[in-house]
């Protein structure tokens, strides 16, 4: 089975890899802190402000996502084969999705772990926020599969970004009140 | 809400349901008479994104003050945000059937739209998770506000940057060729008003309801 075999097109390629990677980052950004124990919740609450907190989960978490997201990368292009052409704008988008699942994410993990119970509801309000993340990624690689150049996917790279700044932003200003307990 | 809105509103839509569907509209070809959707389907978006703006600041006023009332406010105004953006789709739906052949196109708007209102549904799993009043509360003014965020690009920014069927976008006839034809426009924006005045006055008249349902003293259930 793969690219080189044929029964694989480079759209289901691009289509596994990000589904995976969705399912992936859901796993690790969530446990940044439904994993947590009381007590060392505790310990962060006595060691810092809630706005150090956050970015430190969220840049622990992008870091966390982008090197699994290469990782992955490495493991599809072994196993099924490398239909990037452009491995530039492919990596520049897989480093900006990383971001973006990482921050959306770490708040709404948050809210989760706040909740209570578990990684259902982790899946049920983190699913629609990054879809458009999800959407992004998904049309840059179509244009780094066709070879389109940087120029094609300018606009996309851009609106990630944006996505990515606001929910930082977002979580920066609201994570305080989910904390203050 | 003051009662003059009150009227207004009635007038208004009273005027749009008659003269949107018997007032002459231009002639195009394959949308003919379905162009009068503009005086029912687009005001239910302009109405969502009023409601669902005012239920954030309502979340952003509950965040500082903790104050329950604001926080009674921010839902109501989502709950008939979604109500509005459920019949947006339905009305699109309707539209869609006549002129593109289906109903559901997975058109990238009619997706963006659909996910929107999954957030916003989102919003009510979790609140409907929370057993503690004050944490419901907290919980749900964050989430509100962090959806509001990340709702603006699924409706704003991703249909403009995909190729889409639907009017306005693509090279499709949209608002400023309606707009062109002042006969539409002299429907159009008094339906915008008047669809946004009655989703404010539903709000309103939820609002009071909840807020006396809050407050009867022998209520066991609350």
């Amino acid at each position: 089975m793969g690219l080189q075999a044929g029964n694989l097109s480079p759209q289901t390629w691009s289509a596994l890899f990000w589904i995976i990677l969705l399912f992936s980052s859901f796993g690790i950004v969530g446990k940044s802190f439904l994993g947590e124990k009381k007590g060392v919740l505790f310990y962060y609450h006595s060691l810092v402000s809630p706005g150090q907190l956050i970015l430190a989960k969220i840049l622990y978490a992008t870091l966390l996502t982008g090197l699994l997201s290469l990782a992955g990368l490495l493991i599809f292009i072994t196993l099924l084969g490398n239909p990037i052409a452009d491995t530039g704008l492919f990596l520049a988008c897989l480093l900006l999705g990383a971001s973006g699942f990482g921050t959306s994410l770490t708040l709404i993990s948050a809210i989760a772990a706040r909740a209570g119970n578990s990684g259902v509801l982790m899946a049920v309000l983190g699913f629609p926020v990054v879809l458009s993340i999800l959407v992004l990624c998904i049309r840059v690689t179509k244009h780094a599969i066709d070879g389109l150049g940087w120029e094609a996917g300018n606009d996309e790279l851009l609106s990630l970004l944006a996505i990515s700044g606001i929910s930082g932003a977002a979580s920066y200003l609201l994570f305080p009140y989910i904390w203050r307990s | 809400m003051k009662n003059w809105l009150k009227w207004l509103s009635v007038v208004l839509l009273v005027y749009t349901c008659t003269a949107g569907l018997l007032m002459d509209v231009p002639r195009l070809s394959i949308v003919n008479e379905t162009v009068r959707a503009l005086y029912f389907h687009v005001p239910m978006w302009f109405g969502m994104v009023f409601l669902f703006l005012t239920s954030t600041v309502y979340a952003i006023r509950y965040l500082r003050s903790s104050d329950a009332t604001h926080d009674i406010r921010s839902v109501e105004f989502a709950n008939v945000g979604i109500i509005y953006g459920i019949l947006g789709i339905l009305t699109g739906m309707v539209w869609a059937n006549y002129t593109w052949g289906s109903p559901w196109h997975g058109d990238p708007k009619q997706n963006g739209a659909a996910v929107a209102l999954l957030v916003y549904l989102a919003y009510f799993v979790l609140r409907g998770s929370l057993s503690s009043e004050e944490q419901r509360a907290r919980l749900g003014a964050v989430y509100n506000i962090f959806a509001f965020a990340a709702m603006i690009p699924l409706i704003f920014i991703l249909p403009r940057l995909s190729s889409s069927v639907h009017p306005g976008s693509g090279g499709n006839p949209g608002f400023n060729m309606y707009d062109l034809d002042g006969r539409m426009r002299l429907v159009f924006y008094p339906a915008v008003i008047g669809w946004i005045l009655v989703g404010y006055w539903i709000a309103q008249l939820r609002i009071r309801l909840q807020n006396l349902a809050d407050n009867q003293p022998n209520n066991s259930n609350q």
